[in-house]
């Protein structure tokens, strides 16, 4: 079992968290200008690491905030957690 | 030496004590035509069927750990081919059709054993997907029956078909020709076949670089010694995304854990696959007499090859909300393997930006009844530099070309497949 710290509630269960997926995917940030490739990379192409991963995890069972954390993907071990938005800092 | 009548009354003459090994273990050579990264049942199909229906032996297939000990030794066992899309469905009815004569081709029992599976419907969306999903199947020439609520519960009369029932079931699609196979069996039988025809199997060999000139692998730096290749296939499952990684590539994969978990052995109870969309569950019997059941993903990214609670707790719910008598069955063992999640729950298996370097990937959960047919048509696209028939839109650049292959609808969120 799972436990992650939420930034505003503290450690809880993983079960009230749910999952965002890979917290570095860079929209295009001219839209207009970004080609098919540029696209297709930010939709579908993603780091897979066997080790630290930043990802986005929302609260849903509790403050229903989005948090951003750094975990290692082999041993699910937590290793940082902040606030959406902002980057994780020890 | 061939499994036949004959040879086991011969070694029954010697006790069993001198059966030859099935496959040799040799040391790797400086070169191959081909080298496949991953032994488990797709790599040493791959292996088998590039010998056997292309004549290219001089083919090694290097295994990090012992062959078939990955995803191979770690699914519910389970042969299906009942798909909607018409890639998907053309695919996984090959796949079905070699399950079929695969224990006579290989000289080797895998144990199909098309004991049926039936996929529960709950609601009147249920319903009507499973009539669609049917008629597609049978457009493509693929057996799929409807079950009535009554015809279900004559079927399977352990399951709760009462309308008071937590999930109550109100009908079900039916492909009789899926059900189980022995799963470390493919592996063992994959191996031997190839082996039969020069392929080189090496265990405890783990790659640990790609070493890349230009737009060519040239070699593998491997803990056994350094291997060029004029050809290397890529069949590493959950690992595709660092791997591929060591060749500069990345993939629209992610890694996931998947769990399954068996009961304690029970005379036979259940003689069909049951599986549900709504609750995501399957169960299944195997010939040991351990009920096998699996359900959700844990979610998250994650190459921990291990078992959490909440999924296993899920499954279990699900048990007992379709099967109340099983309440009493104590759980024996649970355990955990990483899926390759594609962002459109279809597999790839074709070529990349590079010249010599090709992959097969992308399996979600659904790898191990596509085995045979995986193994067909990497080999195919290996040894003509093209993708089969059944392969071709199974590419990697269809992602960005707008060509995705998403059975289920669920978009680029790899965990939802």
């Amino acid at each position: 079992m799972m436990l992650l710290p939420c930034p505003y509630c503290g450690p809880r269960d993983v079960t009230e968290f749910t999952y965002g997926g890979d917290g570095d995917m860079a929209r295009p940030s001219d839209p207009q200008a970004a080609s098919d490739a540029q696209w297709a990379s930010y939709v579908y192409i993603r780091d897979n690491p066997r080790g630290p991963h930043d990802e986005l995890w929302q609260h849903s069972a509790g403050c229903r905030r989005w948090i951003r954390v750094r975990r290692d993907t082999l041993t699910h071990e937590v290793l940082l957690t902040a606030p959406a938005g902002r980057p994780v800092q020890p | 030496m061939k499994y036949s009548i004959y040879s086991l009354v011969r070694n029954a003459f010697s006790y069993h004590e001198n059966w030859p090994r099935a496959w040799r273990s040799p040391e790797p050579k400086s070169e191959y035509d081909v080298v496949i990264i991953g032994g488990g049942g797709h790599g040493l199909a791959t292996a088998y069927y590039l010998a056997k229906n292309h004549g290219i032996t001089n083919v090694a297939v290097l295994e990090k750990g012992y062959i078939g000990g990955g995803n191979t030794g770690r699914n519910t066992t389970i042969v299906r081919s009942n798909y909607y899309l018409d890639p998907n469905a053309h695919f996984y009815e090959h796949s079905l059709k070699l399950w079929e004569g695969l224990s006579a081709d290989l000289n080797y029992n895998v144990m199909y054993s098309p004991r049926g599976v039936l996929n529960l419907a709950h609601s009147y969306a249920d319903l009507d997907a499973y009539s669609r999903r049917g008629n597609a199947m049978r457009l493509n020439g693929i057996d799929a029956e409807f079950l009535t609520r009554e015809e279900v519960a004559r079927m399977v009369p352990l399951l709760d078909c009462s309308p008071r029932a937590r999930y109550p079931i109100i009908g079900g699609l039916l492909q009789r020709r899926g059900g189980t196979a022995r799963h470390d069996a493919v592996a063992w039988g994959y191996a031997r076949g190839a082996d039969a025809r020069g392929v080189d199997i090496i265990q405890q060999c783990e790659v640990t670089g790609l070493r890349r000139n230009g737009n060519r692998i040239e070699g593998i730096d491997t803990t056994r010694g350094y291997v060029r290749a004029k050809k290397i296939g890529l069949a590493v499952s959950g690992h595709s995304g660092h791997v591929a990684g060591m060749a500069g590539l990345r993939l629209p994969i992610e890694t996931h854990v998947l769990q399954a978990l068996v009961s304690e052995p029970v005379k036979p109870i259940l003689d069909t696959v049951v599986t549900s969309g709504a609750v995501h569950f399957y169960v299944s019997q195997s010939d040991k007499g351990e009920l096998v059941l699996g359900g959700d993903l844990d979610m998250y990214n994650s190459y921990g090859q291990r078992s959490n609670l909440p999924p296993v707790e899920h499954a279990v719910q699900s048990l007992l909300a379709l099967f109340p008598c099983f309440s009493r069955l104590r759980m024996l063992r649970t355990w955990g393997g990483v899926m390759d999640m594609s962002m459109d729950g279809s597999p790839i298996i074709g070529k990349t930006p590079l010249d010599n370097f090709y992959i097969d990937c992308g399996w979600c959960y659904g790898g191990f009844k596509a085995t045979p047919a995986s193994g067909w048509c990497f080999a195919h696209t290996i040894a003509h530099d093209q993708p089969h028939a059944l392969n071709a839109a199974y590419t990697l650049d269809r992602y960005g070309l707008g060509r995705t292959i998403d059975e289920r609808g669920g978009g680029p969120y790899p965990w939802v497949h």
